[in-house]
């Protein structure tokens, strides 16, 4: 009651605002700022392991051929970013989030777990889905946008199910409801 | 204090007043940053300026922060159009996704192809003979899908038809109906019917998933499903006359089904307890015999995403000592997209009623949505 006749005299009080006011600033908020030789924004502190890649890595390294080598897979994992932020189905998820750094780390896991000589630098597929919500549907397009650009790159099919294969069995970190 | 003054408070709702009240009361000592969810940030950026405060306020309203003075981290505008813009408006996800928990989506799919698998003569989601733990169609979890098929067998002496339609809910359960109708030609004037005589059948049918996953998940768990299928047929007093103590029977099946990305290969197991002669058109047991145990087994290559080749076995008993004979496919299976689905197979269903070496073709278009 006190509150809504106090807000009531207020409404009366205030007046706009100048047109020219920088409410940023009024209001504290801060941009994060891009590294400015990755161009990645900073994120919490974590401990790199390749263990956070979510599986082992093919013993042999000639798969990795079929995906056109180590520049290959860095383009793959690129491609499928760019796909799915582009893709009306999932593209929210992504917007929120550093696509800078998540197609270089994306490019370090698949490189990783197909033995074409990269470390992955990246967090634990757990806490780097923490809280995003996503479902098993978005999984099922985020695999469709893999296999569009694993197909652009003219990657046999049986060799794209072999990179599936290291990364369905981490939908339970991933997939939240 | 004086900067709120400026508000252009004529256009605040009363809910954000109260919030700007205890701003202004706020101690100075309250805990660290507060992380502002970008889908916030661009509420605000996309507001006219002159709107930036209020849709601040009523961002830090939303995340019970109070305290003006606290810095707030922003993510930078990333992977947007110019000006900060973001190239793709990002939909109201909280929003449908509260709206999910309540409603449900009919029919918005979402599977991967073929992973809503093809119908069986049986009207359920499997290999065309053989029934899978797969879910009929094309929903995920919290929706509604369907799927419809007509299918057709030609073999020497006989001709098969049947009309399927199965309701999946949730990928969890699956409904379905099938009626199978089997003309006998010039056999069932051999066979004293009259040429032309039909079999008829109906199979009402349910599924439910119960554990696992055929696509995800552990390696080594695949999706499992237990079914019940009521088969009621038309032919009552022939099959009696053939020995048949029934014309109506349920199966029970409990499968399993894993796709090992790893082989490209699609792997199904499925015991079966029945009593149904030739899958019930023949009546179901005998005077000696009754329930037994079967076994299903189907094996699938994948091509592409589309495409899928396979092999099934499915073992059959031989209540009515008639030579009824275990069944053998080889089939082909092509999504022509998210919706139609066509598969041939040639089958080999051995002696049927006496008549020796019924192998042909089959073939079925299957719609889902
Ligand atoms: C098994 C499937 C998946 C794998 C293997 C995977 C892999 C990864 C990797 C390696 C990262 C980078 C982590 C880092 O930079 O520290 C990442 C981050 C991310 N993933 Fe996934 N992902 C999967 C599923 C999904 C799905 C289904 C979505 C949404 C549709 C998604 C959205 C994201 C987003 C937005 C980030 C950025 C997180 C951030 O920077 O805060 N991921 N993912």
């Amino acid at each position: 009651m006190l509150l809504t006749a106090s807000s009531a005299i207020l409404m009366i009080l205030q007046q706009a605002p100048a047109d020219n006011v920088d409410w940023d600033a009024e209001f504290g908020v801060e941009e994060e700022v891009r590294d400015p030789v990755t161009g990645e924004l900073p994120v919490d502190p974590y401990v790199e392991d390749n263990a956070n890649a979510g599986a082992d890595p093919y013993d042999s390294t000639s798969l990795a051929a079929a995906f056109g080598g180590r520049e290959g897979i860095q383009r793959i994992a690129e491609r499928t970013v760019e796909i799915s932020e582009a893709d009306q189905r999932i593209a929210e998820i992504f917007v929120a989030h550093d696509m800078v750094r998540l197609k270089r780390t994306l490019g370090e896991q698949f490189c990783y777990l197909l033995n074409a000589g990269c470390s992955y630098s990246g967090r634990d597929m757990r806490s780097a889905h923490d809280g995003m919500g996503v479902t098993r549907a978005d999984l099922n397009a985020l695999v469709e946008n893999l296999q569009q650009a694993m197909r652009e790159a003219d990657v046999p099919f049986a060799a794209q199910n072999k990179l599936l294969a290291k990364l369905a069995p981490m939908s339970g970190d991933v997939v939240e409801r | 204090m004086t900067r709120f003054l400026f508000y252009p408070i004529f256009v605040f709702s009363m809910a954000i007043v109260p919030a700007l009240h205890a701003r202004e009361t706020a101690t100075p000592d309250q805990p660290g940053p507060v992380a502002i969810p970008y889908s916030d940030v661009l509420e605000v950026r996309q507001a006219e300026p002159t709107d930036h405060a209020i849709a601040y306020a009523r961002v830090l309203e939303s995340h019970g922060s109070t305290d003006a003075s606290i810095p707030r981290t922003l993510p930078a505008v990333a992977n947007t159009g110019a000006a900060g813009v973001p190239a793709i408006k990002p939909p109201d996800r909280e929003a449908s996704a509260a709206g999910a928990r309540v409603d449900i989506d009919l029919f918005e799919g979402g599977k991967l192809l073929l992973t809503n698998g093809i119908t069986t003569i049986e009207g359920g989601s499997g290999g065309g003979i053989a029934t899978w733990a797969t879910i009929a169609g094309r929903e995920m979890k919290g929706g509604i899908g369907v799927q419809g098929s007509f299918t057709a067998i030609e073999l020497p002496d006989f001709g098969w038809r049947s009309y399927g339609a199965a309701i999946g809910i949730s990928d969890r359960v699956e409904l379905s109906y099938v009626r199978q109708d089997f003309d006998t030609r010039s056999a069932g004037a051999a066979l004293g019917l009259g040429r032309g005589y039909t079999f008829n059948q109906d199979v009402w049918a349910a599924k439910l998933r119960v554990a696992g996953d055929a696509v995800y998940g552990s390696p080594v768990l695949p999706q499992i499903a237990i079914g019940a299928e009521y088969k009621r047929n038309h032919d009552g007093a022939i099959t009696a006359l053939l020995g048949a103590s029934d014309d109506e029977g349920v199966d029970y099946t409990l499968s399993a089904t894993k796709l090992l990305l790893q082989h490209s290969l699609l792997v199904n197991a499925t015991v079966r307890l029945t009593k149904a002669n030739q899958q019930g058109l023949l009546g179901f047991g005998s005077a000696a015999d009754g329930y037994k145990v079967q076994v299903e087994g189907s094996l699938a290559y994948m091509l592409s995403r589309r495409a899928v080749v396979g092999a099934e076995y499915r073992s059959k008993p031989d209540n009515l000592g008639l030579g009824e004979d275990d069944w053998l496919d080889i089939f082909a299976a092509y999504a022509v997209n998210n919706h139609l689905t066509l598969s041939a197979a040639y089958v080999d269903l051995g002696s049927i009623a006496t008549f020796e070496d019924q192998r042909g073709g089959f073939l079925q278009a299957q719609i889902a949505f």
